[in-house]
């Protein structure tokens, strides 16, 4: 059910907030590039995908306002992503991409 | 937008013409659009018609050379093509257009020029398509179109360039209908009209939108890298640099499997409408047949690599496939046993749609058994690529989905056309239909166990097909006899004058509710809804032995007064304003499809081509962008 | 679910949400599945090039690193276009949607350059499957920015000549979240794309 903080538009960060995740935003890319010299062997993969996953959380949350908007709107894009990677990983195990 | 108007070329105002062939190519009303669907669909169902009994005269005797090999292709090709794109769907599409407002108790959909553009850029999409009829050959690899033998190296010919390219333009179409009728169910219905109140079609309307646009990005991802490798050598199926052609089939699959629900849940909608009308029955298990059709959306995504049994993906990937695709008749039978739970008991009154609906079971029951008996790896190793696949596919998409929209073509035609068809010949029609349908298809499925491989252009009188080839023929013969039939009675009926009452079958759902045809604005006031089956609630109450008793005041069949539309006072309903530019922008999509599709044959002339429906289509668009809100007071 | 609270006679719609807004959701919801699947062709044929050039003989991690994050900054320039019309400052807005064009741009500008190198160092669309599905992949991504950056400055020349009004601010809101998913695909691309690569190119 849609809560009153929900509905109410008024509830979107300030420009301050918005930069405080431009910040976040950036430390994370210079860590991924970071972890990607530091040579991080087997871990590297799992690391780069939580990394960039958070990035694309913090983007969708707070720039795409995910966070304070309607649930209708996240199960929209997430139905969408959700759905794209079951076929993505069903695809790559089909073509033997995860035991090769 | 609402932007200055005063300095705007006069071109730029909004047209204002409701009557005449200008309104229909301005209209953004979603009645008129519906009509445009259903009509353009049903050309498109007579076209593929026509190839389908050419099909069957080649094959009635063995050795026929009645077309060459290569029209053969051709015909088979664009056959099912024509058939699964430019009718089956768009006349789903016709009825979400007719119906779904008027189920919701809404004036239009939520985007009437987008839905404008859908319909042109369908009309252009199915178009395009057969272009290449006239252009030296339409495509004729059949309508999966494996790789590789759609390269440029193996098809050269510019058949497979307007396969691509009316594809893709057909697939524009689909997203942005469908998009459309999402915001539109979500968005528009009338108070108290709540999901689990809303009609069953308006449901699978939901639900097929919802596989549109996720199914559509996949198919067009698919096309645009055959068309890549077509037009610019790249090497997505190419297996000399390494390029899979399998990919091309799970790509296709991916997309071709909620495909076939795409085609399929509209008429099971349909159905779920028509058989409580002529039962006097609510839906037996509504909320079964509900969450069995959300289900199958899911599900359907599921199941793509039964299609790809024999290719050798494993002895894994085929247990798994086979599992989901065996779970997914579940759903299925569930549905089954809902509608024959809906007969049960009930008052049944076999009119011409209730006929088409039993038919759509007795036979999508036939379809949906042969199903399961390839939903098994071995058993499907000996069906794939027969006839048996074929009897397989026209029992569930001909005896399944046809006889559905058959069913809805009955039902509403005197909504939206003011006018009865006539029962005795509608009752021929579905005899005619019915007996064709057995006779045509039915025999396929020996055909196929005998081992007659699917596409084949002629066979030897020795392989003992002959007689089983001519009965089929003479049964696709008499469909064509049946839709023979069917153009009469509506052409007769269309030149009748208006004799429709507002709810001629005693219905169930809002849209019976006001005048047959509906008026421009469809409820002078919008609905509240407080039940499921709100209008029957309204004519009818429970009596003590728990059967429907007429509410006094009114009763069946009285005259719609409801919703205000006994006055004629209109002032202050809101109409979208007509508009040029879904017309303008689809055109210049179009021919930007033709011209690339002509590259290989003509480069410099397909340049021209691409490079004027580009100016075009941007025109539209940005017309569309500026254009004002609505007619200038 | 919504109207309960809305007494008013007319409800503008069932879920008290746009119309407007709730199909761009829906179109985005759409667009995954087109960019999943040119993803999905590129993973399924990493490694199965049969000739060079090869990913990691061409890719430059510092030089697409920058790129990316100019994309990611103008990711905060365009929202604070957006907190800039919501709070009636028509001038931030200018200015704001102006600079997220220009960051747009610049990204594009960088795409174009990177694809000159490669063609230099003879990876074309045709050269092998890399070629084929690097390109088509990224390409794509770029047609989606190039058509962000039309939008945006559509709006700024609106903006310009006062054609935009503060109660519009839907608009910009919306040319956001198209402009906010282009975005997050390149974090993706980013990452599966370039970044998995590096150890190859370090070593």
């Amino acid at each position: 059910m849609a809560t009153t903080a929900q509905r109410h538009e008024q509830a979107h960060p300030t420009p301050a907030k918005y930069a405080a995740i431009a910040v976040i935003l950036a430390l994370i890319t210079l860590v991924e590039v970071g972890v990607v010299y530091a040579g991080v062997g087997g871990l590297l993969l799992p690391i780069l995908i939580v990394l960039s996953a958070t990035k694309f959380g913090l983007v969708a949350m707070f720039y795409m306002h995910l966070k304070f908007d309607h649930r209708l709107f996240s199960a929209l894009f997430v139905g969408g992503i959700l759905l794209t990677t079951a076929i993505l990983i069903a695809l790559m195990s089909l073509f033997r991409v995860f035991f090769s | 937008m609402a932007t200055a108007t005063g300095a705007l070329p006069r071109f730029l105002h909004r047209p204002t013409t409701y009557n005449g062939i200008w309104s229909w190519v301005v209209t953004v009303d979603h009645k008129r659009i519906g009509v445009l669907y259903g009509a353009s669909a049903l050309i498109f169902f007579l076209l593929g018609g026509v190839e389908a009994l050419t099909i069957r005269t080649q094959l009635m005797r063995p050795g026929s050379t009645a077309v060459s090999p290569d029209v053969f292709s051709q015909l088979f090709t664009m056959h099912a093509l024509t058939m699964i794109f430019l009718a089956i769907m768009p006349l789903g599409v016709a009825f979400f257009n007719l119906v779904v407002p008027l189920q919701i108790g809404a004036r239009d959909v939520a985007f009437p020029r987008l839905n404008a553009l859908s319909y042109w850029v369908f009309l252009f999409g199915g178009v395009l398509l057969n272009a290449g009829w006239v252009f030296g050959g339409a495509a004729g690899d059949g309508w999966f179109a494996y790789a590789p033998i759609t390269t440029s190296t193996f098809s050269p010919g510019p058949g497979m360039n307007f396969y691509v390219l009316g594809l893709l333009t057909l697939g524009v179409s689909s997203v942005a209908g469908a998009l459309n009728f999402v915001v539109t169910i979500l968005n528009m219905r009338a108070p108290g009209m709540t999901l689990m109140r809303m009609p069953v079609f308006t449901w699978m309307a939901l639900v097929t939108s919802f596989l549109l646009i996720t199914a559509m990005p996949v198919i067009t991802i698919a096309l645009i890298e055959l068309g890549f490798d077509r037009f610019l050598g790249t090497n997505f199926f190419n297996s000399a640099a390494g390029g899979d052609p399998i990919l091309w089939q799970h790509l296709f699959w991916v997309f071709g499997h909620p495909e076939v629900y795409i085609l399929i849940l509209p008429a099971m909608g349909i159905v779920s409408e028509v058989l409580p009308t002529f039962s006097k029955k609510p839906l037996f298990g509504y909320p079964f047949v509900v969450f069995s059709g959300l289900f199958i959306g899911v599900m359907g995504w599921g199941v793509w690599s039964h299609h790809m049994f024999t290719v050798g993906l494993g002895a894994v990937a085929n247990a798994t496939f086979a599992i989901t695709t065996m779970l997914i008749a579940v759903p299925t039978g569930v549905k089954i046993f809902n509608w024959l739970g809906t007969l049960w008991g009930g008052s049944l009154e076999f009119k011409t749609p209730m006929l088409f609906a039993v038919g759509f079971i007795a036979l999508f029951i036939i379809g949906g058994l042969s199903g399961v008996s390839h939903a098994s790896p071995p058993s499907d190793a000996q069906q794939q690529d027969t006839y048996y696949i074929v009897a397989h596919i026209h029992y569930v998409l001909f005896g399944g989905a046809i006889f559905g929209l058959f069913a809805g073509i009955y039902y509403w035609f005197p909504k939206f056309s003011g006018r009865m068809l006539n029962e005795g010949l509608g009752k021929l029609h579905f005899a005619l239909m019915f007996f064709g349908m057995n006779v045509a298809f039915g025999p396929m499925h020996w055909l196929g166990l005998d081992g007659m491989p699917r596409r084949i252009y002629t066979y030897d009188t020795a392989m003992g097909w002959d007689f089983w080839n001519l009965v089929s023929s003479l049964g696709a013969y008499a469909l064509g006899i049946g839709t023979l039939v069917f153009i009469w009675n509506t052409v007769a009926t269309l030149r009748k004058p208006h004799d429709a009452p507002a709810d001629p079958w005693d219905g169930r759902t809002l849209e019976w509710a006001i005048p047959s045809p509906p008026p421009i604005y469809n409820f002078r006031e919008i609905p509240h809804v407080h039940a499921r089956d709100d209008f029957w609630h309204q004519k009818y109450t429970e009596g003590a032995d728990g059967r429907a008793v007429p509410v006094p005041r009114g009763g069946a069949h009285q005259p719609a007064a409801q919703y205000g539309q006994g006055h004629e006072d209109t002032h202050g309903i809101h109409i979208p304003g007509l508009s040029y530019f879904p017309f303008i922008t689809a055109l210049g999509l179009g021919t930007a499809g033709a011209g690339i599709a002509l590259q290989q044959t003509a480069s410099l002339a397909g340049v021209i081509v691409m490079a004027v429906g580009l100016l075009v289509l941007f025109f539209g668009a940005y017309g569309w962008a500026f254009e004002p809100a609505g007619p200038e007071e | 679910m919504a109207t309960a609270s809305a007494p008013a006679a007319h409800p503008e719609t069932t879920t008290g949400l746009d119309h407007r807004k709730l199909l761009m959701w829906a179109f985005l919801g759409s667009d995954c599945l087109f960019f999943g699947s040119l993803v999905a062709t590129y993973l399924l044929y990493h490694g199965k090039s049969l000739t060079g050039p090869y990913p990691y003989e061409v890719f430059n991690i510092p030089y697409t690193s920058v790129s990316a994050f100019v994309l990611l900054m103008s990711s905060l320039t365009m929202v604070l276009a957006l907190a800039a019309i919501q709070r009636g400052d028509m001038r931030g807005l200018k200015i704001w949607l102006l600079a997220t064009a220009l960051l747009g741009s610049v990204f594009l500008g960088g795409q174009y350059f990177e694809f000159t190198t490669f063609v230099e160092h003879g990876l074309t669309i045709k050269s092998n499957l890399f070629g084929s599905t690097f390109f088509t992949l990224t390409g794509f991504h770029g047609l989606h920015v190039t058509v962000g950056v039309i939008i945006l400055l559509s709006f700024w020349v609106q903006a310009l000549r006062s054609k935009i009004k503060p109660e519009q601010h839907l608009n910009i809101e919306l040319a956001g979240l198209y402009w906010h998913f282009v975005d997050v695909v390149w974090i993706v691309i980013f990452t599966v794309v370039y970044l998995v690569e590096a150890p190859n190119i370090i070593t």
